[in-house]
């Protein structure tokens, strides 16, 4: 088939990883668990891996479907 | 627990996750132009998306909430499930059975069971498996369903009917294609949504050591957790050690088995059977593009699979110790009680004298209707005579007083604990995952056999492929609709759950002698198949009419016609019926095919039978590319798990 499944997981997890970290850093108040900021550690941990899922994708040669 | 209060963050989250996985199945819509793209994949998928399918496809939110709750009840133990009662089945599949199915270009489990016997052993082995996925699936969706409802105080049926529709949509769009794919971003999702939970958990409990540390506490007095009854000790290593409390005897394990049904009743029959001949799973590796890509297929699984205790039993560990250290506040949660029942028994405190404390105790277990610590009650209407306690603080008291367990509670209950909004939202999601995934699975299983085994074979032979593809589809809504119907079925039937696993044990114990006898042993006859196969269900349904569990009354759980043996838990129970079912019928195949005559010659067994089948030569490929190589790699690195936590 002709999609590649790491641009989908890539695109997700960057966009919920830049959502996550954002919080973290605009709401760190609320964003604490055990005095760490969690959100904000765990939003970059999954910008990190759809960024390389992407890396993935684009290495591999096959652009995302047009819609 | 109290209904947990979504953001916008948590929202959006789920709808990015909702809004991905339609996106995958729309995508792929375009690609979905035959019977075989849209049921098999038309065996185009590459082997790394085919093995997190394969390990995905079987980790649904019942293993999710399970594994956690066997955690919390039996310890490090329950890591057998993994590292016994999967890996060694797993590489058996891909370095000894996966030739068969993948090379005799059979589209379904079923039919290759036709293929090397006849009609009637497909028949049998469709019309169960059609069924079981059906109830698999029901099932899921209702505990997700009351989840939903409970947790996040959604309306049951909306919850039932949005989850399913979701599923409907991606695989109705995509196919079987669309489930993989999906599988994969939900193995990920599931992955990534729960790994900081495990790491706040053991962050909060002070570490590994001291988790350890705790639970030999718990395995000297389980009753102080309600996990055992009173009077009852282990050794302090049994929840700690896989291997050692098993080794001892099953009065010396929470979980009540000894090693020879463990190794014999999961390990090898249990496993095997669900491993080797579930075409839930083994579709998935069917699915992929080569021969080596199908064998790798359960081997990819293999080493995410070995890992997961660390993600899914260790959470409950957790729950367990931190349930000792009294300044974590924190206790495994009791079931969950309607707000009647508080209120009925806020006004049995409130009215309890505290000179009658026996009394008291009596009439709040009954307005609960749950069991609870006496100490506790009495303590509670002293405190509520000394100075009026509001009903808030009553509520609390009652609430910690309750002396059961809901063991499906622990990993929501740390979610809960440890996840600010986000976090939460990217957790609830991953459960969410775990069900979707679990679903689709059953839905791609189902409508495949449906269409290729039941409607193809007897109902509508030698049409158009334009016909079984829309068959498919219209297969498709029909198994998601079964699977709504038998979700309320399963609402309104507290022991439905028991009734379908018990149903499933008869069903699953037995096929995997099929298989064996029928991969291995070239004289094995239709006949002998059919009959051996008939024959080991009503032994195991013999076995379970005349067995019982200790603290189980005859019914539902067992011994019905009579109590002839008493094991000293459900799962030793389950083990034991799985090895009589078992051997029952290899030994019924055995004999009947001895008695009867083949019907197939050598030459058309040729591809179905291993001493007929010219072997693979995996010469060409590199090392780390050669099944058998690969195996025997994770096979050391099961062996050296073990060790480990021996």
């Amino acid at each position: 088939m002709g999609l590649d499944i790491r641009w989908p997981i890539g695109l997700m997890f960057t966009l919920i990883g830049a959502l996550l970290a954002g919080d973290g850093a605009l709401n760190s108040a609320n964003s604490i668990s055990l005095g760490i900021n969690i959100n904000f550690i765990w939003g970059i941990v999954l910008l990190g891996f759809g960024a390389f899922m992407l890396w993935g994708a684009v290495k591999g040669g096959k652009k995302p479907p047009a819609p | 627990m109290q209904p947990i209060q979504l953001q916008w963050l948590d929202y959006t989250i789920l709808a990015a996750y909702v809004a991905f996985v339609i996106g995958i199945g729309w995508m792929l819509s375009r690609y979905m132009k035959t019977s075989s793209d849209f049921l098999t994949s038309a065996r185009s998928i590459p082997t790394w998306v085919t093995g997190l399918a394969f390990i995905s496809a079987n980790l649904g939110a019942l293993e999710l909430v399970g594994m956690a709750a066997s955690g919390a009840k039996y310890g490090m133990s329950t890591a057998h499930f993994y590292w016994v009662g999967a890996i060694p089945a797993m590489i058996f599949l891909a370095v000894f059975m996966m030739p068969f199915y993948y090379g005799s270009k059979a589209r379904s489990v079923p039919e290759y069971l036709k293929m090397r016997f006849d009609e009637r052993v497909r028949a049998l082995n469709s019309v169960a498996f059609a069924v079981m996925t059906i109830f698999a699936s029901g099932i899921s969706m209702n505990a997700l369903a009351k989840l939903l409802n409970q947790l996040l105080g959604w309306n049951y049926n909306a919850a039932l009917f949005i989850s399913s529709g979701v599923v409907l949509l991606y695989v109705l769009k995509g196919g079987l294609t669309s489930a993989i794919y999906t599988e994969v971003l939900q193995f990920f999702m599931i992955v990534l949504g729960f790994a900081p939970v495990v790491y706040l958990g053991l962050k909060d409990v002070g570490g590994w050591h001291v988790m350890n540390h705790s639970l030999q506490t718990v395995a000297l007095n389980p009753a102080a957790l309600n996990l055992k009854d009173a009077g009852i000790s282990y050794a302090s290593n049994a929840w700690t050690s896989a291997w050692r409390p098993v080794l001892a005897g099953p009065s010396h394990n929470p979980m009540g088995v000894d090693w020879f049904a463990m190794i014999f009743g999961l390990g090898f029959v249990l496993s095997f059977g669900y491993w080797c001949t579930n075409f839930l799973v083994v579709q998935r590796a069917m699915a992929a593009k080569n021969m080596t890509a199908a064998r790798n297929t359960p081997l990819v699984a293999a080493v995410p699979k070995m890992f997961f205790p660390f993600l899914v039993i260790v959470p409950g560990m957790i729950a367990a110790a931190l349930c000792t250290l009294p300044d974590k506040g924190y206790r495994i949660p009791p079931p969950i009680l309607s707000p009647a029942s508080y209120a009925r028994a806020i006004e049995v405190v409130k009215n309890a004298r505290a000179g009658d404390p026996a009394d008291a105790v009596t009439a709040v277990s009954a307005a609960l209707g749950t069991k609870v610590a006496p100490d506790k009650i009495v303590s509670l209407v002293a405190a509520n005579a000394a100075s009026k306690l509001s009903d808030d603080q009553i509520k609390a008291g009652l609430y910690n007083s309750i002396a059961e367990n809901d063991y499906d509670g622990v990993i929501l209950s740390l979610v809960k604990r440890y996840c600010p909004s986000g976090l939460l939202g990217l957790a609830l999601t991953a459960l969410l995952a775990s069900f979707m995934s679990g679903m689709a699975g059953n839905v791609t299983a189902f409508n495949t056999v449906f269409t290729y085994d039941l409607y193809q074979a007897y109902f509508a032979v030698g049409r158009s492929d334009r016909h079984y593809f829309i068959t498919g589809k219209v297969i498709t809504v029909v198994g998601i609709a079964l699977s709504i119907l038998t979700a309320y079925f399963a609402s309104m039937y507290n022991n439905c759950m028991d009734i379908i696993q018990l149903v499933f044990g008869f069903v699953n114990a037995p096929l995997f002698a099929t298989f064996l006898l029928g991969m291995f042993w070239k004289r094995t006859t239709a006949t002998g198949a059919f009959l051996g196969l008939f024959g080991g269900i009503a032994s195991s349904a013999t076995f379970h009419a005349l067995t019982l569990a200790q603290g189980n009354s005859p019914g539902v759980k067992g011994g019905y016609l009579k109590v002839v043996e008493v094991f000293p838990s459900e799962m030793a129970q389950n083990f034991w019926l799985a090895a009589f079912a078992f051997i029952a019928c290899l030994l019924l195949t055995l004999g009947i095919s001895l008695a009867t005559k083949r019907t197939k010659s050598d030459a058309e067994l040729k591809g179905l039978v291993y001493s007929l089948t010219p072997r693979i030569v995996d010469d060409q490929q590199p090392a780390y590319m050669r099944p058998a190589v690969v195996g025997v790699v994770l096979l050391i690195a099961c062996v050296v798990l073990n060790l480990i936590f021996w």
